[in-house]
C-alpha cells in the first residue's frame, strides 16, 4: 500500500486466551458480546474469571460481526458457542447478537465491567468509544447511579481521533504519544466540530506548526470537551477511563492533568469493560437459572 | 451615489455594488482563499472593472460575514464599517421581500434564523456556527461520501422514490452511515433525500426556537440547492420564498446599510 493511500486510522484487531486456564472444569462458562459502533469485543469467562477475549472492527452487518467476534474469542479454546452457558449482548448493536439470551445497555455493562477491572472503589467511569463518550457514576457494587452520554457529535469520540490520524498521517495507536511530544502545550483548536477542526488544523500545518503540536492542540480541545461532560455528571474519585480511547495516553494524561486527579491503572485491557460487564451479567443470569441466587 | 457591500463568508466572498440604495449595478463573487484580503481585493477590483468604476467613486463600503473584520481596514474595502451578518441578512431580505418576518440563511459553515419586525429590524435571532451538520458543508461532505458532485445533490434528492431516516446528527458519523446505506443497496437518490431531509430538520428545529412567522425567506448559498427547499417547507409546515440571487442577500444588505449610513 502506498504511503498516500495508507489508512492511519486503522487499528489492530487482537485476541487472547489465558494460559493455565481450562474450561473443562468450569461450572459456569459465560460470555459478553459488545457490538460497538466502531469496535466489537467478546469476553469469555469461566466462573466469573476472564478466560478469553477478542477485539475487532465492527462491520456493516452487526449480526455477522457478532458471530465473527464470538468465534474468534473461542478460537484456540476448543469451546463452541453452544457450550457457553449464557451470553449477554451489549453495545450499540446489542439487538443483533443472535445467540444472546438477553441484552443489557452498555451503560450498565461498562459500570459493572469497570468495577471488575478496577475494583470496588471506582465511582466515575469515563468510557470513550468509537462513536460516543459516556460519563457514568456508579456505587460500590458497580451499579449505575447516573450517567451522561454524547453520541451525537464526533468531537470527543474515537472517531474524531481517527479522522485526525488520517489528516496528520500518524497511526492512530501512536497519535496520543505523538501529541505529548511538544515542549509547551499549544492553545486548543478553537472549533468544536471535527469537520471545522480539521480545516483549522490544515491552516495550522500550513502556518508551519509541527504535526505533534497540531495533534496536541486537537487533543486538548477534545479533552476540554470531555471534561465538560464529566463536570456535568459530577466527577467523583476513584476515576477510570475505559473504551478504546483509554489507550490514548495523550487524552488520558491531559485529562488527569486538567482535572488534577490520577485515574486508576487498569489491571486488564480497558477496551473490554463493556463485554466484561455483559459476561458478568450473563453469569448472574445463569446462576439465577440454576437457582443459585 | 454608489455604495458597496462585501460579504466574506466561510467559503465564498460576495460583493454587491449598489446605486442610490436601490439598483444593483454588479454582483460578483470569488472563493475565499487562504489570504482573505487578497481574495477580497481581486473580487472587488474585478467588479469595479466590469462596471467601469474607480474605487474612489464608491462612497462607502460595508463588510459583513465571518471574515468581515479581516477586510474592513484593508484596501480596497477601507474605509469601511462592519455589520453583523444577522443585520445584513435582515436588511437585504426586507429590501427584496418587505413582507418578510423570518429569514433563514444557510451558508457553507453557518446557519442562521432571523426574526424580522415590520420595519425590517432584527427582533431575535439564532445561529449555529459550531456544528458542520447544520450547514452547507454537511451536503458537501456527504456528496464526497456518495461520490457525486455537490451541485447534483439537490437534483438527485428530487428523484428519490422513498424517504429513509438518517440517524447520525454529525457530519463525521453521517459519512459512515452513508457508506453503510450504499452497502445496503439504497439508491443514491434516496440517500441524497435522506441527507437533505436530515439537514432541513436540523435547520427547522433551530429556527423554531425563535418562532417562525410568515413570510419565511430562505437565503444563502444553500438556498440554491433545489433538494433542500421541499423538506424545509415540510418541516416548517409553511411556504418558503427564495429570492433571486439568494447568496448575495447579505452583501446587498451591507450595501444598503452603507447607503443609509451615508445619508445620516
Amino acid at each position: 500500500m502506498s504511503e498516500k493511500s495508507k489508512e492511519f486510522w486503522r487499528w489492530r484487531e487482537y485476541r487472547h486466551t489465558m494460559p493455565d486456564m481450562d474450561w473443562h472444569g468450569a461450572k459456569m462458562v459465560t460470555a459478553g458480546v459488545d457490538i460497538g459502533s466502531v469496535g466489537s469485543k467478546t469476553v469469555i469467562m469461566l466462573d466469573g474469571e476472564l478466560y478469553a477475549y477478542s477485539v475487532m472492527r465492527t462491520g456493516g452487518v452487526s449480526e455477522e460481526t457478532a458471530i465473527r467476534v464470538m468465534n474468534w474469542a473461542l478460537e484456540e479454546t476448543g469451546l463452541k458457542t453452544k457450550n457457553v452457558h449464557c451470553i449477554v449482548g451489549t453495545g450499540y448493536g446489542r439487538v443483533n447478537v443472535p445467540f444472546a439470551k438477553r441484552t443489557i445497555t452498555e451503560i450498565a455493562c461498562h459500570a459493572r465491567g469497570a468495577h471488575y477491572i478496577y475494583g470496588p472503589t471506582v465511582r466515575t467511569v469515563l468510557d470513550i468509544g468509537g462513536q460516543d463518550c459516556k460519563a457514568i457514576r456508579c456505587d460500590e457494587r458497580g451499579k449505575v447511579m447516573s450517567f451522561l452520554m454524547n453520541d451525537k457529535c464526533a468531537a470527543g469520540t474515537g472517531r474524531g481521533l481517527e479522522v485526525f490520524a488520517d489528516l496528520i498521517r500518524v497511526p492512530i495507536e501512536e497519535l496520543g504519544k505523538a501529541s505529548l511530544n511538544v515542549e509547551k502545550e499549544p492553545p486548543p483548536v478553537s472549533n468544536t466540530c471535527v469537520i471545522f477542526a480539521k480545516a483549522e488544523s490544515v491552516a495550522l500545518l500550513r502556518q508551519g506548526w509541527q504535526k505533534e503540536k497540531v495533534a496536541a492542540a486537537y487533543h486538548l480541545a477534545m479533552v476540554n470537551r470531555i471534561i465538560d461532560l464529566l463536570t456535568r455528571v459530577g466527577i467523583e474519585k476513584d476515576f477510570v477511563v475505559t473504551g478504546g480511547v483509554a489507550k490514548n495516553t495523550g487524552i488520558v494524561s491531559r485529562l488527569e492533568r486538567n482535572l488534577g486527579i490520577k485515574s486508576l491503572e487498569p489491571k486488564l485491557d480497558p477496551i473490554l469493560a463493556g463485554a466484561m460487564g455483559a459476561a458478568l451479567f450473563a453469569k448472574a443470569l445463569y446462576e439465577k437459572q440454576l437457582g443459585l441466587r | 451615489m454608489i455604495t458597496a457591500g462585501v460579504d466574506v463568508g466561510a467559503k465564498y466572498m460576495k460583493i454587491v455594488l449598489l446605486e442610490d440604495g436601490k439598483n444593483v449595478l454588479k454582483r460578483a463573487n470569488g472563493i475565499v482563499g487562504f489570504d482573505i484580503v487578497k481574495s477580497a481585493t481581486e473580487v472587488f477590483e474585478k467588479a469595479l472593472l466590469d462596471v467601469g468604476l474607480k474605487r474612489d467613486q464608491i462612497i462607502r463600503v460595508t463588510a459583513t460575514g465571518m471574515g468581515r473584520k479581516a477586510v474592513h481596514k484593508k484596501p480596497p474595502v477601507k474605509p469601511g464599517e462592519i455589520v453583523p451578518d444577522v443585520i445584513a441578512d435582515a436588511k437585504g431580505t426586507y429590501h427584496l421581500v418587505p413582507a418578510v418576518r423570518t429569514v433563514i440563511d444557510v451558508g457553507a459553515e453557518e446557519g442562521r434564523g432571523v426574526k424580522v419586525g415590520e420595519n425590517g429590524k432584527v427582533k431575535d435571532f439564532v445561529i449555529n456556527e459550531r456544528c458542520a451538520a447544520g450547514a452547507g458543508t454537511f451536503i458537501e461532505t456527504m456528496a464526497r461520501a456518495l461520490e457525486v458532485g455537490v451541485e447534483d445533490m439537490g437534483l438527485l434528492a428530487l428523484k428519490a422514490t422513498k424517504a429513509i431516516p438518517m440517524n447520525a446528527q454529525c457530519c463525521v458519523f453521517a459519512e459512515s452511515e452513508v457508506v453503510t446505506l450504499i452497502h445496503s443497496k439504497v439508491s443514491k437518490e434516496d440517500i441524497s433525500k435522506a441527507i437533505h431531509d436530515a439537514m432541513a430538520g436540523r435547520i427547522a428545529s433551530m429556527v423554531l426556537r425563535i418562532g417562525v412567522e410568515k413570510e419565511v425567506v430562505l437565503i444563502g448559498g444553500v438556498a440554491r440547492n433545489p433538494g433542500f427547499l421541499p423538506p424545509l417547507k415540510k418541516e416548517l409546515n409553511t411556504e418558503v420564498i427564495v429570492p433571486e440571487h439568494p447568496q448575495y442577500v447579505g452583501a446587498l444588505g451591507a450595501a444598503l446599510l452603507a447607503f443609509e449610513m451615508e445619508g445620516k
